[in-house]
């Protein structure tokens, strides 16, 4: 079970990977559908069937929107090396340099409070369920929904989905008002 | 654990790419790398050995069900992720009418 | 904008419609089975989609669907708001109170309002998702 999690979580970082470096924009978008249908295969081996459901959709959503926006716009990326020449010198392109210090800085940063905060972690499958202890012992009860993640979804935490709700109207009105062509006068 | 590290390498790789590329699509697929990422982990955080998913059949003693709590909570982030996502192209696209390029080095106007 | 070819219009034909019943499936088992509103609405969007992508229309039709989907999606979550409000007169007052009787768990008319909510969710993000991909298609058609 984990080795197969994790060489399908491998197979996601090369199709990532290799979406940041492609050179033409529309295999990019293609190829980032590696990491998005992996992860579908991950949520089922990891018996999350609702949300399997749900991101096998929007990946492909997102990809017919992607492959519109690339439509109507350029397929080119744009290139850069790591190294410039100038009158036959090679010189180290300062700006790269100056972004893989940066990047150095950040995965140092964040390697530490990851290493800090999962040494307070339960190890993979040993899951010690805190807060849901009460959902998965008398959720059936009181809820009446045999689907767990509908009960917690819709009762125990509905505020939650009323701003889930209020955020997709609001992406909404957002797109709309970006994509409006002509101003009102 | 080894799994959450290979998780955070795939963070790490989303995170690289928003810092390092120039075009504006690219850091939109990073942005979108992260938070897969970010689902990924919280799934993973609730699983148990041998677990089943948490749905009730009538009649099964089945009791070792995995976490329905971060189940919940991804499937509200993995639908607004693709709202925020649409928004960010959508002002990718603008900018690039405005501009002609999907270069952010090109793209001045804001600057301070 | 222009359809697509012949073939893709066929297997449209055969296979739009049930897609269609299967997102509604999806919906309204949502208490019982994998699934729900989130997952349901985002099928039901991909239905329409897929028949917009395969038969095109002409942009003034475009244009009136995809104010009727932004008013249906409002309409969805004025629902929703009205449903929590109703929780909260009836009896205890608790902000999204289960007011409807439960019932015995795995019936299809069980649960309360969590199939309510199920279905009122499931349209709302379909009429988000459809309405975000009209806004992408009308822009790309007005620029033309």
């Amino acid at each position: 079970m984990e080795a197969l999690l994790a060489v399908i979580i491998l197979l996601m970082i090369a199709g990532s990977i290799y979406t940041l470096h492609a050179r033409d924009l529309l295999s990019a978008v293609i190829a980032y559908g590696i990491t998005g249908f992996g992860l579908v295969i991950c949520f089922l081996l990891l018996k999350a069937p609702d949300l399997a459901i749900a991101q096998i959709v929007v990946e492909i959503i997102t990809l017919i929107i992607m492959i519109a926006v690339i439509r109507i716009s350029t397929r080119e990326d744009l290139t850069e090396g790591a190294t410039i020449k100038v009158e036959g010198v090679r010189y180290v392109n300062l700006r790269s340099a100056v972004y893989f210090v940066t990047g150095l800085l950040f995965v140092v940063g964040f390697l530490y409070f990851f290493v800090k905060s999962t040494l307070n972690l339960d190890p993979f499958g040993v899951h010690s369920a805190r807060m849901a202890q009460v959902y998965l012992e008398q959720g059936v009860e009181l809820t009446g929904s045999a689907n767990l993640v509908a009960g917690v979804l819709f009762d125990f935490r509905a505020y939650d989905t009323l701003g889930e709700a209020t955020i997709l109207i609001t992406a909404v009105v957002g797109i709309l008002t970006v994509l409006r062509l002509k101003g009102r006068k | 654990m080894i799994l959450y590290f290979l998780c955070f390498v795939l963070f790490l790789v989303g995170l690289y790419g928003v810092i390092t590329r120039r075009n504006v699509i690219k850091i939109v697929l990073g942005i979108c790398i992260m938070e897969y990422s970010i689902n990924l982990l919280l799934i993973l955080i609730g699983y148990v050995h041998d677990g089943v998913a948490p749905i009730i059949v009538k009649g099964s003693a089945e009791t070792n069900f995995v976490d329905p709590l971060p189940q919940a909570m991804v499937l509200t982030v993995i639908v607004i992720g693709l709202a925020t996502t649409a928004m960010l192209l959508a002002i990718a696209i603008r900018v690039y009418r405005k501009h002609g390029t999907f270069d952010i080095r090109e793209i001045k106007n804001l600057k301070g | 904008m222009t359809g697509m070819t012949n073939i893709v219009k066929t297997v449209t034909r055969i296979i739009g419609g049930v897609v269609f019943l299967f997102g509604l499936y999806i919906v309204t088992h949502g208490h019982l089975s994998p699934g729900g509103g989130f997952a349901g609405g985002t099928i039901i969007a991909g239905a329409f989609i897929l028949l917009v992508l395969a038969y095109g229309d002409n942009i003034m039709h475009l244009r009136r669907i995809k104010e009727e989907s932004s008013a249906l999606e409002n309409i969805a979550i004025f629902c929703i708001l009205i449903m929590a409000a109703v929780g909260f007169l009836l009896g205890t007052k608790v902000f999204f109170n289960n007011f409807l009787p439960i019932g015995t768990a795995g019936q299809l008319i069980s649960a309360g309002i969590i199939p309510l909510f199920n279905i009122l969710i499931g349209i709302e993000v379909a009429a988000a998702l459809f309405t975000i991909f009209l806004a992408f298609v009308i822009f790309k058609e007005e620029e033309k």
